[in-house]
């Protein structure tokens, strides 16, 4: 295992009941990484991500966080580890009976003993961060679906996680906002240092932010690519991860010939 | 608690009225403990000119909590027009502080509780239960014009949508009901049974037990029963599928919701509920008739003789109307609550309460108004 691993998986079994997902996958997440978990609809990329939260327990095979194993070690140590993650999920998963700004606090007042009025000001930042300044009071159910989103990652940050998980953090943005996302990431990344683990098929924040990725595939049920986004476009001549990469446009250059020469 | 400690301290220029610095140092963490906050605070509001300087080479660790202690000096300055300069702060920090202060607060975002008084409150009550009356009716005659297009053969209804529902709603319905009925058969005889036999007449515990349970209490409790089981699934399967839009997806593909979702689990309802009750009184008999046997030394043949002779077809029909009639009305509220309710989980909560409430209610309502109708008609 190098020495910065954050997250690492080893021959990693995901299976519903009989039916296996993905099989003897392992990889490295590096302290510091945006990585990209990557690959067609149904390859199990958020089965994927369910397991390194904590959320399923591993068919075969082990998820390692700091080098300890996830499932090896008592349900004390597990919450700690828990607790140094955060997660968006797709759709924000706010609970709708809290406010924004009851969302966000609840894990500080949960985790922390910090006094209200510090708890305040937290969470007014993290909700100036993702551009919510202003919708404290405000109920999950009176919000746009973008802002809901927005609002799930100001929660996801408000313990000041070690890790970041996003299920599909652009889909449903527009794309100034997802491009204010990816920067955001970024920043959060450069100036915390906050380890990023993104499930995505959004091509151009993939490529653009990705420092490494791991490329599911549904066919051979395992990983079948890993590295930087950028570098596998360059180099991998892998025609499914190719084709991925292109939009589909790789090896279909004849037939986009043909279209065009269509009257 | 931990050991770490955040410190912050405040300096004045040597020559007054030049600014000053603050100057931080330790861990900025959310678990750390805060030192000499208040005083540099102090420090700075007392500040009359710019610039305030920052000096952040004794920062060991930080997270976000530096970024809002950022922000917070940043609005102090920005308050007395002073000129605000990060010094030797961690470069991103300041970044992620400008980030947030980049986007102002929007217009009419922030909310404003009004207080209303009572009267107002009172007001908007009457205006609401107005309004929660109008809905139903136009509910009821919708359902209405949905049956409607169904005898005529033109409803977007699956007959294969019934058959679930009878099975969900009969079949599996049978151990609760039976469990309510028989022991209701039971309580009703022994109730009866110790005031009876004060005048030796312990036989018409028989006569008790069959017209107690065929005309009012089997159709009643299985009523309430299935308010609280088959309506409140009603209310919470149709409400999950407002919270995730799929009612709006049945509107715009121009399918009815009505018609598609109401209309089959009313019908299935209707036609299982006359059914139910007559297993309910099935048990609630023998339940009174287990009594009569063991308690009171009643024959069983003689027990089952009294009560064929105490059993009229106008106490069964009684019954039997009522049954369908809470059929309709357990489907309607449970369906109404789901189709009318918000968009959050809390709100589908609130569905499945109604349904069961108003259920309950309608059914008791209206077995007072079948009892009174039909003395009046002679039944």
């Amino acid at each position: 295992m190098p020495q910065d691993a954050h997250i690492t998986v080893s021959h990693l079994t995901m299976a519903y009941g009989d039916f296996v997902i993905q099989r003897d996958v392992s990889f490295t997440i590096r302290r510091g990484d945006i990585f990209i978990i990557m690959g067609g609809s149904g390859c199990g990329k958020s089965t994927l991500l369910r397991h390194l939260v904590g959320l399923k327990r591993p068919a075969a095979g082990q998820v390692f966080f700091h080098g300890e194993d996830f499932w090896g070690v008592d349900d004390d140590q597990r919450g700690d580890m828990i607790r140094r993650m955060g997660v968006l999920y797709q759709g924000g998963a706010l609970w709708t009976s809290l406010t924004l700004a009851e969302n966000v606090a609840l894990p500080l007042r949960e985790y922390t003993q910090l006094p209200a009025d510090d708890i305040r000001e937290l969470v007014a930042l993290k909700l100036a961060l993702v551009g919510l300044a202003g919708f404290e009071d405000f109920y999950p159910a009176e919000i746009s679906g973008g802002m809901r989103k927005r609002a799930g990652l100001a929660r996801a940050m408000a313990l000041d996680p070690e890790v970041l998980f996003f299920d599909e953090p652009s889909a449903g943005l527009d794309p100034v906002s997802a491009r204010r996302l990816d920067d955001l990431i970024l920043e959060l990344r450069e100036s915390l240092g906050t380890t990023v683990v993104v499930v995505t098929h959004e091509l151009a924040s993939l490529v653009s932010i990705g420092t490494n990725s791991v490329f599911l595939d549904a066919e051979s049920k395992t990983a079948i690519a890993e590295g930087a986004p950028s570098q596998l476009l360059e180099e991998s001549r892998d025609p499914r991860v190719m084709d991925f990469l292109t939009r589909g446009e790789f090896g279909n250059e004849t037939r986009k010939k043909q279209d065009v020469s269509r009257p | 608690m931990s050991e770490k400690t955040a410190q912050l301290s405040f300096q004045p220029a040597a020559p007054p009225d030049q600014g000053g610095t603050v100057v931080f140092a330790g861990e900025w963490c959310l678990d750390a403990g805060k030192n000499g906050i208040r005083d540099a605070l102090a420090g700075v509001r007392d500040l009359t000119n710019g610039p305030l300087v920052c000096a952040g080479d004794a920062i060991q660790d930080w997270d976000t909590t530096l970024v809002a202690m950022i922000v917070r000096l940043k609005r102090l300055c920005a308050g007395k027009n002073m000129a605000f300069e990060p010094g030797s702060l961690p470069g991103g920090v300041v970044r992620l502080a400008d980030l947030a202060m980049a986007v102002p607060e929007r217009d009419g975002a922030g909310r404003k509780h009004e207080k209303k008084s009572p009267l107002t409150r009172l007001g908007e009550a009457v205006l609401a239960a107005g309004a929660g009356g109008k809905d139903m009716v136009t509910f009821l005659g919708e359902l209405t014009v949905s049956f409607g297009r169904l005898v005529a053969g033109r409803a977007q209804m699956q007959w294969g949508d019934v058959v679930r529902v009878i099975e969900e709603t009969g079949p599996r319905a049978f151990p609760i009901v039976g469990l309510i009925a028989g022991l209701m058969g039971i309580i009703l005889a022994f109730v009866g049974a110790v005031q009876l036999r004060v005048f030796g007449a312990e036989i018409y515990v028989a006569d008790l037990v069959a017209i107690g349970i065929v005309r009012e209490m089997g159709a009643i409790m299985t009523g309430i029963v299935m308010a609280g089981r088959t309506g409140a699934s009603y209310a919470a399967r149709i409400g999950s599928m407002q919270v995730n839009e799929e009612i709006d997806a049945f509107t715009t593909m121009g399918i009815s919701p009505v018609d598609f979702l109401v209309l089959p689990r009313t019908i299935g309802l209707v036609l299982m509920m006359p059914l139910l009750v007559i297993y309910a009184n099935v048990i609630g008999m023998l339940g009174g008739m287990f009594i009569g046997v063991f308690m009171l030394d009643i024959s069983p043949v003689l027990y089952l003789q009294q009560t064929r002779s105490a059993l009229g077809l106008n106490h069964l029909a009684v019954g039997l109307v009522m049954s369908v009639i809470f059929g309709v009305l357990v489907a309607f509220f449970g369906c109404l609550r789901g189709l009318r309710c918000g968009r959050s989980a809390e709100s589908v909560g609130e569905g499945v309460t109604s349904a069961v409430v108003s259920g309950i209610v309608s059914i008791v309502i209206a077995t007072a108004l079948v009892t009174v109708a039909a003395d009046i008609l002679g039944f």
